[in-house]
């Protein structure tokens, strides 16, 4: 295992390292030590490799993530795996503000809550955030799947296009054009399919769930709105 | 941008380091707002005398200032040099005569605070200098709160730094920007709120110090806030017994809380908190939006 201390190495010379691995690369597990919060950690992965960070993290942890398993053994800044392509981050605490913000791939799991924003313009990611999320999550989601276990806030799946939204708890407020739908045995399925990528299928039942979706309203385009 | 640092210490054995502390949160926070900044320590009280912190220009004359001071409290006024800034302490009886005498003589003497516990120092420049010139490394108290400026809704003077003073052993600092101050500002002085720059922040302090002078508890006018100032706000105000956080219902400006047993402590992000005794235990977590927290000391109801 490779073991980097930020405490001694910059960001900067940490991701740099993490780019210029070869996609073959040996050094398959890292380590990050003393993160204390610093600004894009890995970000920009292009690498099939493991890697574990000690403590809290700033802005855009593991952003743009490609193929790369990012864990996070602390609480995560705005923008956690923003952006991400592919590979799977997990939050062992709490995600800040716009976790998964336009990912386009990829796994995003939170152990914690996630703060406003969560999967905003989400475009095929994946997220199960284990406990709730803030206000305007999913927001012009349009595509990939937001799984939350807790409760929603205001404005859930405001301006949605097709990205599919799962809540067990409560939701606090619909945004425009997100509406509940029935949830059919494909839904379970599919919901089944992400709790267990989560790892956590055995112990959560589908069929206390919630589906959400675009009443697609809003994004077609309607003459009658021309003014 | 900004950067606010807020520390309210619950383990009274740590008081001595709460300057050096809060200067190392406010270093931190200097990428977030490196044009100006400033702080307010709530530290020791002393039986019938209230504190003053003066803002001297760099022309005026202390020494006459100090011997006026002397003057009109017969002798009783302690006067401390910190760079530009002058600490007062003085018999409570005394306080309006030494207002007025500063005002008629030394109009150009700005009064950045007053009250039992309140000090405040605010300056241009990279927030880890300003905190180096006037010794806040050395300060101690029982919280304190600070601000690094990055300037966007006004001048970057010494006067648009913050905190804002909101009353007595009252302060608020402010991260983001109001969109209805102006409007704001002409309503408050209507009512008699006087405002000295045209800034948005001195705003929402001139609004907090109208309800609370209209008999609203702080609580209560943090409240009102949310209905009545509109725009991107983190707020942190400090009070005698402790401190306060609003965060906009929105909730796009940073805000990171951590608590443990000797403390609570409030950064923009949770770089400014990683220095602290014992964070690596702390229980960490997002303040959530239009949530009125609050956190005070047990006091006698002063």
């Amino acid at each position: 295992m490779t073991v980097v201390d930020l405490s001694s190495t910059s960001v900067r010379e940490l991701n740099q390292a993490l780019h210029d691995l070869d996609p073959q690369t040996g050094e398959k597990r890292w380590r990050v030590l003393n993160p204390r919060g610093l600004h894009a950690i890995a970000v920009g992965l292009n690498v099939p490799i493991e890697i574990e960070i000690d403590g809290h993290v700033g802005y855009y942890c593991a952003g743009m993530n490609k193929l790369a398993t990012v864990r996070i053994n602390g609480n995560a800044a705005t923008g956690v795996g923003e952006n991400m392509m592919s590979g799977e981050i997990r939050v062992a605490g709490d995600a800040s503000q716009c976790a998964g913000a336009t990912g386009r791939g990829g796994l995003l799991v939170i152990d914690g809550n996630a703060s406003a924003r969560c999967g905003i313009s989400m475009k095929g990611i994946d997220i199960v955030v284990k406990g709730s999320v803030g206000h305007m999550s999913a927001f012009m989601g349009q595509a990939g799947t937001l799984v939350v276990l807790g409760d929603a806030g205001e404005g859930f799946g405001d301006s949605l296009f097709e990205a599919r939204l799962y809540v067990r708890g409560t939701v606090h407020g619909l945004g425009a054009d997100c509406i509940e739908k029935p949830m059919k045995d494909e839904h379970k399925a599919e919901l089944r399919a992400k709790l267990d990528a989560a790892g956590i299928g055995g112990e959560v039942d589908v069929s206390e769930f919630r589906r959400y979706g675009s009443a697609r309203q809003l994004y077609h385009f309607n003459v009658d709105n021309v003014y | 941008m900004c950067g606010i640092a807020g520390l309210f210490l619950k383990n009274e054995s740590l008081e001595p380091e709460l300057g050096g502390l809060l200067a190392g949160m406010l270093g931190t926070l200097c990428d977030r707002g490196p044009d100006s900044a400033g702080f307010a320590v709530y530290g020791a009280t002393q039986k019938g005398r209230v504190k003053l912190t003066l803002r001297v220009p760099a022309d005026a004359d202390v020494a006459a200032v100090e011997q006026a001071l002397s003057d009109a409290t017969g002798g009783k006024a302690s006067v401390t040099v910190r760079n530009s800034h002058l600490l007062v302490a003085l018999p409570e009886d005394s306080e309006q005569a030494v207002r007025k005498l500063l005002a008629s003589r030394f109009p150009e003497v700005d009064v950045v605070s007053f009250g039992r516990r309140i000090e405040m120092y605010k300056d241009m420049g990279r927030p880890d200098r300003v905190a180096e010139r006037f010794g806040l490394a050395s300060m101690s108290g029982s919280h304190a709160i600070g601000h690094t400026r990055m300037a966007t809704e006004s001048a970057v003077t010494t006067s648009g730094a913050h905190p804002f003073t909101t009353g007595p052993d009252q302060c608020l600092v402010h991260n983001g920007s109001l969109s209805n101050h102006n409007l704001m500002r002409r309503r408050l002085i209507r009512e008699g709120i006087r405002f000295e720059t045209e800034n948005d922040t001195e705003v929402a302090a001139g609004y907090l110090a109208w309800r609370m002078q209209s008999g609203d508890s702080l609580g209560e006018a943090l409240e009102g806030a949310l209905s009545d100032i509109d725009g991107f706000y983190t707020f942190v105000v400090g009070t005698e017994h402790g401190f306060g956080v609003l965060r906009d219902p929105i909730a796009c400006k940073p805000a990171v809380m951590a608590e443990t047993d000797d403390y609570v402590a409030f950064g923009s992000e949770f770089r400014a908190l990683a220095d602290l005794p014992g964070i690596e235990k702390a229980r960490v977590w997002e303040p959530e939006p239009a949530k009125v927290y609050f956190w005070e000391r047990p006091h006698d109801g002063r």
